[in-house]
């Protein structure tokens, strides 16, 4: 990293060719594009803007987004940290198998992962039918939406978790051991101040995938506005009612409260990987 | 690697029972959300026998999906290859005011919802977006059309092959190449000996994941589609249309070569990886 800074005098080739070719694709492509969410916003008057925002399917759109995102990434941290920790540390038969299928989320188009988990979960699917007498509605439910989140979202945790493990030298254990730490506090103490940098990482990449997730989503969340409905269909829904205005604002609104959460957390997250000045 | 057969000896120190608690709530968890999935796929699209398997694949509005996806990947992975080879090289390699900014503009993408990413471009191109007008005036159609899906899958896969490379270039150091160009190397000369063949198989797995998205990206490609049959229909979308109209078969069955693209990309990034000697991010 040092050396970055003597690159000044710019001895390699492609600087001009490459920055024209990357300015140029980022304006065409990425920004004038985006752009278009807030001239289209702004076309409406503030009243007609805040009455959008306001209305009570646009919250419920919103609030329903946020939780479940927000849940399923919890439930990641947890389960992502145990996976990792499983793959890492133990050998057991299959375990490069198992490590390679982790990314499969990744490599899956969401409208497979849709059909497969509402087939899974529907009251006569696979899951379905042993949980649904039990009372435990999965499919056209919020918690189904979460299955689907906790889904794709996964990866994120595994993978940003796996190399930081995998740095730590065994030996620390040891020496926490041998001064007299049982696992569990080692584990509390020493390994998992460690790892928090990196799960926060990975949690908030599976929270920023899970906002705005939509293949996955849309066939097992059954979609009744005000109960599960999410953000990215109702943006859809006023798009197929040529409600442009209307859909740029949602969508507005909700790229604000999901960049303003993503800073606040990415904010966290460097504050916890400083040296541990207050620990 | 693969212990024998009921080893569950740690790497690490710790006691038995725990790991295998650990190990088996692991499994368990990793079962239900990735072995299961992928069982139910190939039994529901068998579920009818092969015949209806046959059939549904090889249906002419199924393969006029197949083969609009081929074009969309087929436009869209060389273009976003050479974007991710510019980017890349340019964050990686020059030290310029707004680097920063400029690396989180490439990742923009991966934050915005796909269904916003299509409608970006209905705003811009649909008949009552900004340039409406004149793509009606000079009679193009870009919505509900080819380009209107190849715009949006650029938008969505274009950070992937930049993301790829970037770690890796940076990784790499600049010697090399400068021991090149004092050795009188064209610039062009220095980057395609020996810059280029230092990244090939991180650029290879960009390419495979980009096509990957680009072939399976459903949010941003619903959205300018039009769910037009046999025209501007996707797999993905081809794969909606039968599942909503309860064939459920020959949806699981369209989606099983979906599936097995998923599945060949994940081996193609671990023999990538092997390859190389390297984790892939």
């Amino acid at each position: 990293m040092a050396e970055k800074k003597q690159r000044g005098t710019r001895v390699l080739p492609g600087f001009g060719l490459s920055m024209g070719v990357t300015l140029t694709y980022l304006g065409l492509i990425i920004l004038i594009p985006l752009a278009t969410i807030l001239l289209r916003s702004a076309t409406l008057s503030w009243s007609e803007l805040w009455e959008t925002l306001s209305a009570p399917r646009t919250l419920a759109a919103y609030r329903l987004s946020l939780t479940v995102a927000l849940v399923a990434a919890l439930v990641n941290a947890i389960f992502g940290l145990l996976v990792a920790w499983v793959l890492e540390r133990y050998t057991f038969p299959g375990r490069r198998l198992v490590d390679g299928l982790i990314d499969l989320p990744f490599a899956l188009p969401t409208a497979v992962a849709g059909i497969v988990l509402t087939t899974f979960y529907a009251p006569n699917g696979w899951a379905g039918r042993i949980l649904d007498p039990l009372g435990i509605k999965v499919a056209y439910t919020p918690l189904g939406i979460a299955i689907a989140l906790i889904f794709v979202g996964m990866p994120f945790v595994v993978r940003t978790v796996q190399p930081i493990l995998r740095g730590l030298e065994p030996q620390i254990e040891g020496a926490a051991a041998s001064l007299g730490a049982g696992p569990f506090e080692t584990f509390v103490r020493v390994i998992f101040p460690e790892v928090l940098p990196a799960l926060l990482t990975g949690t908030t990449l599976a929270f920023a995938r899970g906002l705005g997730e939509y293949g996955s989503v849309i066939f097992i969340a059954g979609n009744m506005p005000m109960k599960t409905e999410i953000t990215p269909l109702l943006i859809m829904i006023q798009l197929e009612q040529y409600n442009y205005a209307g859909a740029a604002a949602i969508a507005l609104g909700f790229l604000v409260v999901s960049f303003s959460l993503l800073l606040a957390v990415n904010a966290l997250s460097a504050w916890s990987a400083q040296p541990k000045a207050r620990a | 690697m693969i212990g024998p057969a009921g080893t569950t000896e740690g790497r690490g120190h710790s006691s038995g029972p725990v790991h295998a608690v650990l190990i088996g709530a692991a499994l368990l968890f990793l079962a239900l959300f990735l072995v299961a999935p992928l069982v139910v796929v190939f039994v529901e699209a068998f579920r009818k026998g092969i015949g209806v398997y046959l059939q549904a694949v090889s249906d002419p509005i199924a393969l006029a999906a197949v083969k609009l996806t081929l074009t969309v990947a087929f436009l869209v992975v060389p273009i976003n290859l050479l974007f991710g080879l510019a980017a890349a090289w340019l964050i990686a390699r020059f030290e310029f005011r707004g680097r920063g900014v400029l690396l989180s503009l490439l990742d923009l993408p991966f934050s915005v919802s796909p269904v916003i990413s299509g409608m970006i471009f209905v705003l811009l191109f649909g008949a009552h977006g900004y340039l409406g007008h004149w793509v009606m005036r000079h009679d193009l159609k870009i919505i509900f059309a080819l380009p209107g899906i190849v715009l949006a899958t650029l938008f969505v896969t274009s950070p992937l092959v930049a993301r790829e490379l970037i770690p890796l270039l940076e990784s790499q150091g600049t010697d090399e190449e400068e021991a090149a160009l004092t050795l009188g190397a064209r610039g062009w000369q220095t980057f395609l000996w020996v810059s280029l063949p230092k990244i090939r198989w991180g650029l290879l797995y960009g390419v495979i994941l980009c096509n990957a998205r680009a072939m399976g990206e459903f949010g941003a490609v619903s959205v300018v589609s039009g769910h037009i049959r046999g025209l501007t229909n996707t797999i993905p979308l081809h794969v909606e249309i039968l599942y909503n109209e309860y064939q459920i078969a020959a949806a699981f069955a369209v989606a099983s070569l979906l599936t097995m693209l998923a599945l060949g990309t994940l081996v193609a990034k671990t023999m990538v990886e092997w390859r190389s000697g390297r984790r892939l991010a």
